[in-house]
């Protein structure tokens, strides 16, 4: 049932990359029914109304699975629900007269763009390096030519899940992007489909994710923040997997 | 005249340049009498690509592996976000690997009867065609679908249809599918054929002399307007479902790359046809910012219901069997649940408006999957809805494993938009408009997990085949360079835009005018259409835009990053699109798929078609803001699925 609490919420301003930022004060009173985004909607409403400009946050399907939003809440990507991206969390996760604090995504990768929005555009290069199988269109077989076995396939989706939203690395404390890469990495190289390229695309994207991205210390946090719940055991395999691409990317070609 | 503005076709009757021959072999025969650009001549020939959604991605994805040097735009921060993405259910394809009587037949006959019979069959026999191979291709980029335990695909069935030829994956397909499109897209952008740009949204088209020759877009982040050229401009851009405000798009989808490509000549075509889905979450407050779909797949397993006796304020708990009214099943034996988007719609419409709604606003009707929990069994239940149910109970706060969920009819997909011919481009030579953006293959209708099929079908399957027969003609020619007159006069009217918008300094917010509009939208031009409603739409929407444009406030400055300003934008030309939206509604004066005037309906309420005289697409040619759009048509022939009044009884 909806109740209206009274919440205060501090909010990161900052007008653009190279400024300084500073914390905004705004009590806000809200329905429990009300999703966070819609109360940041509402005091944006109120701030225009007001003549200041509104906050600068990010969201486009509010169903959980575009990856567009995503600020830490009271230090935590996404918040304090679990497998729960920004725009699914609702205000009856809170209580009334709590103080909620809302910055943006927090990784030297991520560099602020305006108030709560970050640049988030390493993570598709990461893909770029190697994130795909190599099959131009038109040129697939009959889809049932190769069976996978389902736990295969099911394990794979677990991986491809994946909705690329950074909150892995906001939540990390080096910063990495592991759990992120793995994902990708997994989801290929679980299915048949995806063993031609397993071992240049590991090490290729393995590398350029580095250039952005802290290394990973298995602190765990990523997985906690993940709103699709990513398993761990994906960062292990991926690990796995770029050890034995090291030597297989230098074995010659028919030993592989 | 606008400076490079098309010329005004002279006739009346529009040309979809169809081939002639019997429709099976159509396709096939004309892929060898069009012409082709040979391979080491493909890189002289720019091509732009706005969007990068299912068709988006998937047409310079397929572009780009052809050699044709592409730019490809996109207004979010990655490709991947597009709204492809939420697709929940499934794509269809013929691929009857189930072996109950599908093909490439059926699925065209039951594509064209599902549109009402207001599609173009030569278009939606090709989709059908072309379906196999996106199943190929998407599992072959690494799509995770469902497959059973001897490592084959699996199918399931949907509505409109009597087989089970819908792949999917988990609940959600089409964001498998956009990472299949994506990793395909960024494979060229590493490649070098395709140049991205992101964060980067569409504010005009550019022609000179009557072809289209490029696009001005903004940088939200620095607000840099800046002019691109090309041999040809492909929009990729999606439907106009938040017209409504409400509705289960995404909170950026917007109609104006397709508006401002209307603006500069290409016809909008049955602007009426929306499709309001009828398994979405009902509003729950005033605030409410957009609406979730449920799964139109969780109609397999649930069951649709109302308290027989209006006013009924018991819990569903409390409610016996026999007061229930399972009102799909009841009317529509043959199909029960399962019964095509406009019909569940309508139906959930007529028992809320009797009083039969539940939930606290009385504003839904229940989902029941209490006897599909008893007969297979929670976990079989929760392995096939698992992540559906949570994410109704993350939104409602309710356990639909418990108490049936809370379902009614939202906005969702829009069947209208621009008209192109056979050739997927636009009256307006060299544009091109696929997936969404354009109006061709559902008719008045569309059916469950046909939208994915389509949105592939012409990024990879059907325009890099029908642009090369464009292009070929034009080899040797340079594009147009940005420092044309065209381009410039172009730049200066969206910088002029721009400032306006900041300068009106009005009272109230643009999110404020949406609302109300979409008020207005939803009351007149939603489920059901009546003459009076109508005509109080064109009087009241006008009313609403002249108040919009001067009492709008925007804050902020044009070269940062200002989301109320990208707004301003979305939401003028969604007043234009409504305007246009009751007109079209208003002189389609029959019932047909998503489009049911309460005027024209058979005796038992389902729509009444007037094939004597609306067998036809409306397309709209814009005649300046002052002067209504000119109604073209273009004729609808049926010579291979005999029309007939929907059953699904």
């Amino acid at each position: 049932m909806s109740d209206i609490i009274s919440v205060t919420v501090k909010v990161w301003r900052q007008d653009g990359p190279d400024s300084s930022g500073g914390f905004e004060t705004h009590p806000q009173q809200i329905s429990t029914d009300a999703s966070f985004l819609e109360m940041l909607d509402l005091l944006n409403e109120q701030l225009n109304d007001r003549g200041e400009e509104p906050i600068v946050f990010e969201s486009d399907c509010r169903e959980g699975i575009c990856g567009t939003c995503g600020v830490m809440i009271n230090g935590r990507a996404h918040g304090p629900q679990k497998a729960t991206a920004t725009c699914q969390l609702h205000m009856r996760e809170f209580a009334d007269g709590d103080e909620i604090v809302i910055e943006p995504f927090r990784a030297a990768g991520f560099p602020v763009i305006r108030d709560l929005a970050v640049d988030r555009s390493p993570l598709d290069h990461i893909i770029e390096s190697g994130g795909y199988i190599s099959v131009g269109s038109g040129a697939a077989p009959d889809a049932n030519l190769t069976p996978v076995p389902r736990d295969a396939a099911e394990q794979a989706f677990d991986a491809a899940a994946c909705i690329g939203c950074g909150a892995c690395v906001a939540a990390c404390p080096n910063s990495a992007a592991q759990l992120f890469t793995s994902a990708k990495v997994g989801h290929m190289a679980l299915l048949p489909q995806g063993q031609p390229e397993r071992w240049s695309r590991t090490e290729s994207m393995v590398e350029v994710m580095e250039s952005y991205f802290g290394s990973c210390t298995n602190h765990g946090e990523c997985h906690e923040a993940c709103p699709k719940e990513i398993s761990l055991d994906f960062i292990a395999y991926l690990n796995r997997d770029y050890v034995k691409a090291k030597v297989k990317n230098r074995a010659l070609s028919g030993q592989r | 005249m606008e400076p490079g503005a098309a010329p005004q076709p002279n006739s009346t009757v529009l040309d979809s340049k169809v081939p002639d021959g019997p429709i099976a072999d159509l396709w096939e025969n004309h892929k060898f009498s069009m012409n082709l650009v040979n391979p080491s001549n493909k890189r002289k020939f720019e091509v732009i690509v706005v969007g990068t959604g299912l068709a988006g991605a998937s047409a310079a994805a397929t572009l780009g592996e052809l050699g044709y040097r592409v730019k490809a735009f996109t207004f979010h921060d990655s490709p991947r976000r597009a709204h492809s993405i939420a697709a929940q259910g499934g794509i269809n394809a013929a691929k009857n690997y189930p072996n109950d009587g599908d093909s490439v037949h059926r699925l065209f006959y039951d594509t064209v009867k599902g549109g009402d019979y207001r599609s173009r069959e030569a278009n939606v026999h090709r989709l059908a065609e072309v379906s196999v191979n996106i199943i190929d291709q998407a599992t072959a980029q690494g799509v995770p679908f469902a497959r059973d335990y001897g490592g084959l695909l699996d199918n399931r069935s949907f509505g409109g249809a009597q087989v089970s030829r819908t792949f999917y994956a988990r609940g959600q397909t089409g964001q498998q599918l956009l990472l299949g499109a994506y990793s395909a897209l960024m494979r060229q952008v590493a490649a070098g054929t395709v140049e991205l740009h992101n964060r980067s949204e569409l504010l005009d088209v550019v022609l000179k002399d009557g072809r289209a020759c490029g696009i001005v877009t903004r940088d939200l982040v620095s607000g840099e307007v800046t002019p691109h050229s090309a041999h040809a401009v492909v929009l990729a851009t999606g439907g106009y479902g938040n017209v409504y405000f409400l509705s289960t798009n995404a909170m950026m989808c917007n109609v104006t790359a397709a508006w401002r490509a209307h603006r500069r000549g290409a016809l909008f075509a049955n602007p009426c046809y929306t499709q309001i889905h009828p398994t979405c979450i009902p509003a729950s407050d005033d605030f409410q910012s957009k609406l979730t779909l449920m799964s139109e797949s969780l109609r397999n397993d649930g069951r649709i219901w109302v308290p027989s006796g209006a006013g009924d304020a018991r819990s569903a708990a409390d409610i016996p069997e026999a007061e229930r009214d399972y009102y799909l099943e009841r009317k529509y034996p043959a199909f029960g649940n399962l019964v095509p988007r406009d019909v569940a719609s309508r139906n959930a419409k007529t028992v809320v408006d009797a009083g039969h709604g539940v939930g606290p606003l009385n504003n839904g009707v229940f989902l029941d999957f209490a006897v599909a929990i008893e007969r297979d069994g929670h976990d079989a239940i929760a392995a096939r809805y698992g992540n559906l149910f949570d994410m109704y109970q993350r939104i409602t706060g309710e356990n639909p494993y418990t108490s049936p969920m809370r379902i009614y009819p939202a906005s969702h997909y829009t069947m209208g938009g621009l008209w192109v011919d056979y050739h997927l481009m636009t009256n307006v030579p060299g544009l091109y408009a696929v997936g969404e953006a354009n109006f061709s293959d559902h008719g008045a209708n569309r059916l469950g997990a046909s939208a994915l099929m389509q949105g592939l079908a012409d990024g990879y399957f059907v325009l890099p085949y029908t642009i090369g027969d464009d292009l070929a003609g034009l080899l040797g020619d340079p594009v147009v360079p940005t420092n044309d007159p065209v381009f410039t006069a172009a730049v200066a009217g969206v910088e002029d835009e721009t400032s306006r918008w900041l300068s009106t300094n009005g009272s109230r917010s643009v999110d404020h005018f949406h609302r109300e509009l979409g008020r207005i939208v939803w009351d007149n031009i939603g489920m059901a259409r009546t003459e009076t409603g109508l005509r109080s739409a064109l009087s009241d929407i006008p009313a609403l835009r002249d108040e919009f444009h001067n009492d709008v406030r925007v804050l902020g400055s044009a070269d940062t990053l200002n989301q109320s300003l990208e707004k301003a934008g979305r939401v003028a030309d969604f007043f234009d699109l409504a305007e246009l939206m009751a007109r079209d509604a208003l002189e389609r004066e029959e019932s047909c798929g998503g489009h049911f005037r309460e005027e024209h309906q058979t005796a038992e309420g389902e729509a009444q078609r007037d094939d004597d005289n609306f067998s036809h697409v409306a397309a709209w040619e814009w005649n300046g803001s002052d002067t209504p759009q000119t109604r073209h048509i273009e004729e609808l022939t049926f010579d291979n699925v005999a029309l007939s009044q929907r059953s699904y009884k």
